[in-house]
């Protein structure tokens, strides 16, 4: 990773930190339902412009640290985050020309897997999620997704992150 | 810059991970090998140690912005208000005080009389204050994260309380952190009383902050709105006497042999700050314990 060319990796670093942070403050009342995830969608940024630096080991590594910080099964978030990253490598030349709108919608489709996926390991383990708000993060994540992506652009430019 | 990366470019545009779902596959088998080693045998506890402490900084990083909102409201908090709160706190301890008389009293008399009946006595508890870090993201699942952990002296199984009552005990201890199930959690089942009668069961978790299922309790059994739960003792966990909640529903259904009873825990579980956790010796109940002080006494049963 810490190769010559490549630059700006500790934009990279700092913008999960802080997406860590985000995580954890709570908003108001119930819209606290709806609180995005704000790791998995600044990994879904990244994955989708620097798809040969952040890919699916990378996204596996966030995913086991946010395990820890959740409290979660070892592997958990890693998993979901792997096959997140997994889906927007993919298909990150398609989505990276998408419009807003269709782009704002594959994000939606793959948060929405990814919260399906964290769920089923908690409903294999003896937690089974009781109704369909275990969804609404990534609703959340699809409101959010134009602001957040808008900053990660002006930021990366800013610091050009390659 | 393309011209300084040509290569980049190529492998940009055509193959940027020709491996991804070989690699995909790989990183779940190895989820899948870590969970099930995680979960089952708890192999990897002193991994997740290592980055529990690897990571505390960013949970402080996470509290500072409403640390720093208690301190501005604090230290912003007009004389007058400031002078009001200091009044009604001095009012609140004068009455606390007198209280704590009548309990030392009692507490003396409490254990002459165990001593004389040479059941256990009961020992003196320390408490340990912890502040909530995190709540799960997992809407399902009742559990906090604490600034408190093994280094602190939290073990696990140890009894957690807020200003009211019960709200859980510790399931995880790392050096620095440590995880507590709440009662509401539906994996719990915490051993309680109905301090009225003495009816022993179960408050078991039902997902819900404001919900505690007490099963087990037989048609016939006395339970009214309004009773007070209170720990049993039973389990050996938590010690005998602490509130748990207050019964809100009690459904007689002639169909079933138990009755539908329902109870609200009395600790705030969805607006925890501050933990006390207790650490003790608990005391085994007697074998036939009636009803506990400060309930009415049992009544003979045919």
């Amino acid at each position: 990773m810490n190769t010559v060319r490549p630059t700006g990796g500790w934009v990279i670093a700092a913008s999960f930190l802080l997406a860590f942070v985000a995580a954890s403050i709570p908003l108001p009342g119930e819209l606290d339902r709806f609180r995005p995830d704000w790791v998995a969608m600044v990994l879904i940024y990244w994955c989708m412009v620097l798809p040969y630096r952040i890919g699916i080991g990378t996204s596996w590594l966030v995913g086991l640290v946010v395990d820890v910080g959740r409290g979660a099964l070892l592997g958990q978030h890693a998993l979901a985050f792997a096959a997140l990253a997994y889906l927007t490598v993919q298909t990150h030349r398609r989505i990276r020309v998408f419009s807003p709108w269709r782009q704002t919608f594959s994000v939606l489709v793959f948060l929405l897997i990814k919260q399906f996926l964290v769920f089923w390991i908690s409903g294999v383990i003896g937690y089974p999620p009781r109704d369909g708000w275990y969804l609404a993060p990534a609703v959340g994540g699809m409101i959010a997704w134009p602001l957040l992506f808008v900053i990660l652009r002006d930021v990366r430019r800013h610091f050009q992150v390659t | 810059m393309a011209a300084l990366k040509p290569s980049r470019r190529i492998h940009d545009l055509f193959t940027v991970n020709p491996h991804a779902t070989l690699q995909l596959g790989l990183w779940v088998a190895l989820s899948i090998v870590m969970m099930t080693v995680d979960h089952r045998y708890h192999a990897l506890d002193g991994a997740r140690d290592v980055l529990a402490t690897a990571i505390y900084p960013v949970h402080y990083l996470a509290r500072l912005p409403s640390d720093l909102q208690n301190w501005l409201s604090e230290n912003l908090a007009g004389r007058a208000a400031l002078l009001q709160e200091n009044t009604r706190l001095r009012e609140k301890q004068v009455f606390l005080n007198v209280q704590l008389q009548k309990l030392t009293t009692l507490e003396a008399e409490n254990r002459r009389l165990r001593s004389l009946l040479e059941s256990a006595v009961n020992t003196p508890e320390r408490v340990l204050i912890a502040e909530l870090l995190t709540v799960d993201f997992d809407p399902y699942r009742h559990h906090i994260l604490l600034n408190r952990g093994r280094q602190h002296g939290v073990y696990v199984g140890q009894p957690a309380l807020d200003q009211q009552g019960v709200i859980g005990q510790i399931i995880r201890a790392d050096p620095f952190t440590a995880t507590a199930i709440l009662i509401t959690d539906p994996n719990h089942a915490l051993p309680i009383q109905i301090n009225r009668t003495g009816a022993r069961t179960l408050a078991l978790g039902t997902g819900h902050f404001q919900e505690l299922e007490l099963p087990h309790i037989p048609n016939n059994e006395d339970v009214k709105v309004g009773d007070v739960l209170v720990t049993s003792g039973m389990g050996g966990r938590f010690p005998r006497g602490y509130p748990v909640g207050t019964v809100t529903k009690v459904e007689f259904d002639p169909g079933s042999p138990f009755a539908h009873i329902v109870a609200k825990p009395v600790a705030q579980l969805d607006r925890i700050r501050e933990v006390l956790l207790l650490e003790n010796v608990p005391d085994a109940p007697a074998p036939d314990a009636p009803a506990l002080p400060g309930g009415v006494a049992a009544p003979k049963r045919p």
